[in-house]
């Protein structure tokens, strides 16, 4: 039975799709069979940040529609053994999920993979609450600034009122993952730090991923950027999945780097 | 910048210390309303028409709270009236 894990927000342009990109890779890197689904209906993205762009025949909708069945439209990754793409629509139609077609697609997903990740659209409206009704467990990203981390109450509330398993009288498990952290910004006391979001949002820590000029670079290039070992935004990513599933690591890149001349000279990130 | 004010602008809580108390009030705030049913805002407007009838008030000096107790619930009415 596969594990299904939402990678949610509440507020837009937060990294959700960088993270579900990153984390379904890291997974699926450890032997996981791994199936990344991308519920922004009509603004897909996810498929360009994995780098599939140009295979993408048919999506989510179809299937749900009967207009194509699943093993046509899941999209082999190139890079990663055992990682498979579902991409999102490009209808305009908001309502193309219907709860039943979303149900019957996961069921038939949970039978094959290990892992299913949700790539949740921004929001609290019905596609953000479709990402997440049959989620067992939840990624919630949240950047370290005022609106980003009031968002992420909200969607909390919602998690713990509006999923399934919070119908059932039971417990999503939540997890807190903090990206685009700037520690020289946190040590100037500019920026929210990693204590103070945690105390206000109180869920436990899968992980800080900083801000990262690599983020950006592999976005570019269409590869999830947990594939580039060199990064620290990908070693924070590792390191969040190492944890997802269980392991004990230490956080990293917390604390303000004091870089040396020569590091400096030759523009280490 | 004069020594003074460095030593002034020392004094300011830091840009981030502001973020976290703002956002710790309205968190807080926003927590006890996600558990109230959702006829509550409509009847807190319907309570302020009531009372518009006989005093001029404004929104923000009346509210409703609904507080789950564990045998009972308690609705608190809270109404600040405009100074004589
Ligand atoms: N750690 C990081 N460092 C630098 N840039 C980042 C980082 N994480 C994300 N970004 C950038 O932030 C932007 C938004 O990222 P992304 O598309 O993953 O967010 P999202 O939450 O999926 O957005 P949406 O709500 O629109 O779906 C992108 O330009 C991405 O490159
Ligand atoms: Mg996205």
């Amino acid at each position: 039975m596969a594990k299904i894990i939402v990678v949610t927000s509440g507020k837009g342009g937060v990294g959700k799709t960088t993270s579900s990109a990153a984390i379904s890779t890291g997974l699926a890197l450890r032997g996981h069979k791994t199936v990344v689904i991308d519920f922004d209906v009509g603004l897909r993205n996810l498929d360009l940040i994995m780098g599939c762009e140009r295979r993408v025949v048919y999506d989510f909708v179809n299937v749900i529609n009967k207009e194509a069945n699943l093993k046509q439209a899941l999209i082999k990754d190139k890079r990663t053994e055992g990682l498979y793409v579902l991409p999102a629509s490009q209808t305009r139609d908001k309502d193309a999920l219907t709860h039943d077609g979303v149900e019957a697609v996961l069921n038939e997903l949970a039978e094959d993979f290990d892992y299913i990740i949700c790539d949740s659209p921004a929001g609290i409206e019905q596609g953000a609450q479709m990402a997440l009704y049959f989620a067992e467990e939840a990624i919630v990203v949240t950047n370290p600034e005022v609106s980003s981390v009031r968002d992420s109450d909200r969607i909390l509330g919602i998690l713990q009122s509006k999923s399934r398993l919070a119908e059932q009288g039971k417990q999503v498990k939540e997890h807190l993952l903090l990206t685009r952290y700037n520690p020289e910004r946190v040590a100037s006391a500019e920026m929210l730090s990693v204590a103070d979001v945690e105390e206000i949002l109180a869920i436990p820590l899968l992980g800080v991923i900083p801000e990262s000029e690599a983020v950006l670079k592999a976005s570019n290039q269409g590869s999830p950027v947990i594939l580039d070992e060199n990064s620290e935004a990908g070693q924070a990513y590792s390191d969040a999945v190492a944890r997802l599933v269980g392991e004990d690591v230490e956080h990293r890149f917390l604390e303000m780097q004091k870089k040396g001349f020569l590091k400096r000279l030759l523009g280490g990130k | 910048m004069g020594i003074i004010d460095y030593f002034i602008k020392k004094k300011q809580p830091s840009s981030a210390s502001v973020a976290k108390e703002r956002l710790q009030i309205v968190v807080a705030h926003e927590r006890n309303h996600r558990n109230q049913p959702d006829y509550l805002p409509l009847m807190q407007q319907e309570i302020i028409e009531v009372i518009r009838k006989y005093i001029e008030i404004d929104q923000d000096q009346v509210s409703v709270q609904l507080d789950d107790n564990d045998d009972c619930s308690v609705l608190e009415l809270n109404v600040t009236l405009p100074d004589r």
